[in-house]
C-alpha cells in the first residue's frame, strides 16, 4: 500500500528531515510510527498525503508514485486516504453532522446516500446523538472521534493518524485505538504516527520508528536498530 | 504479515467491491466515475451547484452587515452610470420630436413663371428620399410677407414680386436624418434645374448632435471607470473572504478537494454581490425615478410637452441585472486566480 525507496526530504535551509528511509506497509495492516518529536514522524505522513513533495527517492501509494503525479491529481489521491489530525482540524462554523459529511459532498455524493452514511459514521464512533451540535460544544475526545468519522465516512483503503490520542487520557486513548483498529478488522490499511510508547505496547501492533530523520525500526522488514538516546 | 491470516478473508467477504489493482492503471478516477455513469455525474453536477450557490448566499446573510455595505458600495457605483444613462435617454427622446422637423427649403428661381415653377416643385416631389411639405407659391410669398411684414406700400411700388416660390421638404422616412445627411441631401436638391438655392437649417441640429454625443461619451466613460470601481470592489471583499477562511480551505485541500469545489463558493459569493447591487441600483433608480416623475411632468406641461420621464424598460433592467452579476463574477474569478491557489496545508 505504501512503499517509500530511498526517500529523501530536504526543507529549503535545513538538514534532511528524512534520510534514506525505505519502508513498505503491505495492504490491509495496521502499523504504529514512532519517534521522538522532531524524529520525521509528520514529515513522513505529509509526504504520504502529497502536502510535502519528495526531494529524492520514490514514494509509491497504492502503485501511484507520487513524484509524477500531476497537481491537479493530488485532490483524487487525498481522497484514497482518511487523515485523522491531533488537533481535530474541525470546521467549527458547522454541525458535527456537516463537518462528517464534507468528503461525502467533496466527493459528489446524493443527500439521501450522503445522510446513510454520515450517520453510519457518526454511528460507528457513537456520536449519532450529537449530530446536530457544533464542534466546540464537544469534549476533546469527542472532537477527535468527529474527526476520525469524518477520515472514514468515505470508506478510504488507507488512514493516517497523527498523534491522534496526543491531547487525550490513556482512558480516552485507548479508546480511540481500539476504533482504529475495528476499522484495520474491516481492510482498511492504517499507519498511526505516537509518541505514546505505553500504548503502542499495548497493542502489539507491528512498529515502525524514526530517529533523527532515519529509520530505526521496521517490523515488517524485521529491522531494529534499538532505541537510540 | 502472517500474524493474522484471516483477515485477508473477512476483508473480501465485507467489501467486495474493492479487489487489488483496481487502481493499477493510474487512471482511477475515469474508471470510477465510468462505473458511476454519466447520469450520476450529471445530477451530482446539478446538485453541486444549487448547494454551493446556496451556501454563499446563507454566509453572505450569516455576515449581513459587512454583505449589505458591500452590496450598498456596488448598488451606488452602478446606479450612478445608470442614472446619468436615464437622463440621456430622456432628453434623446425630448429632443427626438425635433430632428424629425429638419426641414429643407428649396428656393426656386425667381425667373420662372407660376406653371415652370410648379413643374420644378412637381420634379421634387417626384424624388423619393424627401417628402414636401409644404409649396408656397411666388405670390402666396408676397402675401404673407405683406401681412408679416406690414410693407405694404414699398411693396406696391415694385412693378414685379421680388420673392421667389419655395418648396419646403423633408427627409422620407428612410432617409437619415444626421447632419452630413441633411446638408447632402439639400446639395442633391440644388442640383434640380430650376432650384435658386437649397437651404438647410444645420446649425442646431448640428449642435444638438455634437452635445449629445459628448455626453454619451462622458457616461461611457464614466460607466467603465465604475465598472473597474465595481470589479475591484469584489476582488477585494473575496479575497478578504479568503483570508478569513484560509484555514477551511487548507482542511478542504487536506480531505481531498479539488480546486474547482473550493473556487466554486466565493465565485457564488461573487456572482451574488454582483445581482444583489444591480437589484439595489434598479432599486435606487427606480426610487429617484419616482421622486423625479411628477416635477419633470409638471415641467413638461408648463412647455405645453406631453413629456414623462421614463425610467428602465425590462431589456436594460435585465442588461443591468446581467452587468451587475458578470461583474461580480469576474471581480471573484480575479481575485479567486490570485489568492486560492497560494493556500495549501503544510
Amino acid at each position: 500500500m505504501i512503499r517509500f525507496d530511498h526517500v529523501n526530504k530536504r526543507y529549503p535551509g535545513r538538514r534532511d528531515a528524512l534520510t534514506d528511509v525505505s519502508l513498505h506497509l503491505p495492504k490491509g495492516e495496521m502499523a504504529f510510527l514512532t519517534g521522538h518529536s522532531g524524529a520525521g514522524k509528520s514529515t513522513l505522513l505529509k509526504l504520504i498525503a502529497r502536502i510535502e513533495r519528495v526531494t529524492r527517492g520514490t514514494l509509491l501509494i497504492d502503485r501511484v508514485n507520487l513524484s509524477t503525479l500531476p497537481r491537479r491529481r493530488v485532490p483524487w489521491l487525498r481522497r484514497q486516504m482518511g487523515i485523522v489530525f491531533q488537533n481535530h482540524h474541525l470546521l467549527y462554523d458547522r454541525t458535527v453532522f456537516d463537518n462528517v459529511a464534507l468528503p461525502l459532498v467533496i466527493a459528489g455524493y446524493r443527500s439521501g446516500e450522503l445522510r446513510r452514511r454520515t450517520r453510519a459514521a457518526l454511528d460507528k464512533v457513537g456520536l449519532l446523538d450529537k449530530e446536530r451540535q457544533m464542534p466546540i460544544t464537544l469534549s476533546g475526545g469527542e472532537q477527535q472521534r468527529v474527526g476520525i468519522a469524518r477520515a472514514v465516512v468515505h470508506r478510504p483503503p488507507l488512514l493516517l493518524a497523527d498523534e491522534p490520542t496526543g491531547n487525550l487520557d490513556p482512558a480516552l486513548s485507548r479508546e480511540i485505538m481500539d476504533l482504529f483498529v475495528s476499522f484495520n478488522r474491516v481492510g482498511v490499511t492504517i499507519l498511526v504516527a505516537t509518541h505514546d510508547i505505553a500504548l503502542t505496547e499495548a497493542f502489539g501492533l507491528p512498529v515502525i520508528a524514526l530517529a533523527g530523520g532515519g529509520l530505526v525500526r521496521d517490523d515488517f522488514a524485521g529491522v531494529d536498530l534499538g532505541t537510540p538516546a | 504479515m502472517a500474524r493474522r491470516p484471516e483477515r485477508g478473508a473477512v476483508r473480501k467477504r465485507q467489501r467486495p467491491g474493492r479487489k487489488g489493482g483496481e487502481r493499477r492503471d493510474g487512471r482511477p478516477q475515469k474508471r470510477r466515475r465510468a462505473r458511476r455513469g454519466g447520469g450520476a455525474r450529471v445530477s451530482a453536477w446539478l446538485q453541486e451547484h444549487p448547494r454551493a450557490a446556496l451556501n454563499s448566499l446563507g454566509r453572505l446573510w450569516r455576515h449581513r452587515l459587512a454583505s449589505a455595505m458591500t452590496v450598498a458600495v456596488i448598488a451606488v457605483a452602478l446606479a450612478l452610470p445608470g442614472a446619468l444613462w436615464i437622463l440621456l435617454s430622456n432628453a434623446q427622446r425630448a429632443t427626438g420630436g425635433w430632428d424629425s422637423g429638419a426641414r429643407i427649403s428649396a428656393y426656386l428661381d425667381p425667373s420662372l413663371d407660376a406653371d415652370a415653377a410648379n413643374a420644378v416643385a412637381d420634379r421634387i416631389a417626384a424624388r423619393d428620399d424627401v417628402r414636401v411639405v409644404k409649396r408656397i407659391s411666388a405670390d402666396e410669398a408676397l402675401a404673407e410677407f405683406r401681412d408679416l411684414s406690414g410693407f405694404d406700400e414699398a411693396l406696391e411700388a415694385l412693378d414685379r414680386n421680388p420673392l421667389p416660390a419655395v418648396v419646403v421638404v423633408e427627409p422620407s422616412g428612410l432617409q437619415a436624418r444626421s447632419p452630413a445627411a441633411l446638408k447632402h441631401l439639400g446639395e442633391s436638391l440644388q442640383q434640380i434645374d430650376g432650384v435658386d438655392r437649397a437651404r438647410v437649417d444645420l446649425e442646431w441640429v448640428e449642435r444638438l448632435y455634437a452635445l449629445l454625443d459628448l455626453v454619451e461619451r462622458g457616461v461611457t466613460l464614466l460607466g467603465i471607470l465604475l465598472a473597474a470601481g465595481v470589479l475591484l470592489i469584489v476582488g477585494n471583499t473575496i479575497r478578504l473572504d479568503i483570508l478569513n477562511r484560509r484555514e477551511e480551505i487548507e482542511v478542504t485541500k487536506l480531505i481531498g478537494a479539488s480546486d474547482a469545489f473550493i473556487r466554486r463558493p466565493f465565485l457564488y459569493g461573487g456572482l451574488w454581490y454582483g445581482l444583489l447591487g444591480a437589484l439595489s441600483a434598479w432599486l435606487l433608480l427606480a426610487l429617484s425615478r419616482a421622486l423625479l416623475a411628477g416635477p419633470a411632468a409638471r415641467l413638461a406641461a408648463a412647455y405645453g410637452s406631453q413629456f414623462r420621464l421614463q425610467g428602465l424598460g425590462p431589456d436594460h433592467v435585465g442588461l443591468l441585472l446581467l452587468t451587475g452579476a458578470g461583474l461580480g463574477l469576474v471581480g471573484s474569478w480575479l481575485a479567486v486566480g490570485r489568492h486560492l491557489r497560494r493556500i495549501e496545508p503544510g
